[in-house]
């Protein structure tokens, strides 16, 4: 089972520009490697990741078969009230993947 | 020993497709790979017919990496988020890895900084090219060059 990890500070002052980290990991197979019997490996990936901030996107990327495997990806967002941040990231063969986490804002 | 096996595969692959047309038997020993005209394309359906200008967002990726599989890579556009005026996205290319696109990141101006790292994987030594668009509809562009050692994507089991 897939699993994420998301760092995103606990507190922040309103205003603030945070950092938020994430990592999951997913073997993100391109489609385009063989066995050594020739038979192609077919592509397994993660196509999408989308950050929420209480319900609002602020967020978004698509992935591709050349995003390195376990796909990280460091972006930033204002800290403009307390709640949820939620991340989800879809790909390939139904993968979901939902995780979230709390900040308070003063 | 790496090399050996590699165009033992070859040779087997070859046979296999001998079998049928020939000619196509040895195109289809090399994986599609996207050659600059096609990462044109690519850029072309991102930008559509406008002008796509030197500047304004940066690209840094280490210009020798060791292993394609794990290149880290940050793109950004310097300048505050507001709602007049921020940067939509930022789309990623290159010019050899089998496909031309590598990552798209979508901003509103909630982002507070146009600023993404992430980890790539690049087949070759080639050029990386970023591509931002303003909220104004103006588009900036980025180049690097990367130096692999290792390739990534393409290599056997």
């Amino acid at each position: 089972m897939a699993s994420a990890l998301v760092n995103v500070p606990k507190k922040a002052k309103r205003g603030d520009v945070i950092e938020i980290k994430t990592l999951i990991s997913h073997v993100m197979e391109t489609g385009f490697r063989h066995t050594t019997t020739g038979e192609p490996i077919p592509r397994d990936i993660i196509t999408s990741f989308v950050c929420t901030y209480n319900k609002e996107e602020i967020f978004r990327a698509d992935l591709y078969p050349a995003f390195a495997a376990n796909p990280f990806i460091v972006f930033s967002t204002v800290a403009t009230e307390s709640g949820t941040i939620e991340f989800v990231w879809q790909g390939d063969n139904w993968f979901s993947v939902t995780q979230s986490a709390r900040i308070v804002v003063e | 020993m790496g090399d050996g096996r590699k165009s033992e595969t070859t040779r087997r692959r070859f046979m296999a497709g001998a079998s049928g047309v020939v000619a196509a038997g040895f195109v289809t020993l090399r994986p599609a790979q996207a050659t600059p005209e096609s990462m044109t394309a690519a850029i072309r359906q991102v930008t559509g017919e406008a002008k796509v200008q030197p500047g304004k967002v940066k690209l840094d990726v280490p210009p020798l990496v060791e292993n394609g599989s794990t290149v880290s890579l940050t793109v950004s556009v310097d300048g505050p988020m507001t709602a007049a005026n921020y940067c939509k996205s930022i789309h990623v290319f290159n010019e050899k890895n089998p496909q031309p696109n590598v990552a798209a990141f979508h901003f509103g101006p909630r982002t507070g900084r146009a600023r993404v790292s992430t980890r790539i994987r690049l087949a070759d030594t080639q050029t990386v090219v970023a591509i931002a668009r303003m909220s104004d509809g103006s588009l900036w562009s980025a180049k690097a060059e990367v130096i692999v050692t290792l390739a990534a994507c393409v290599e056997e089991l």
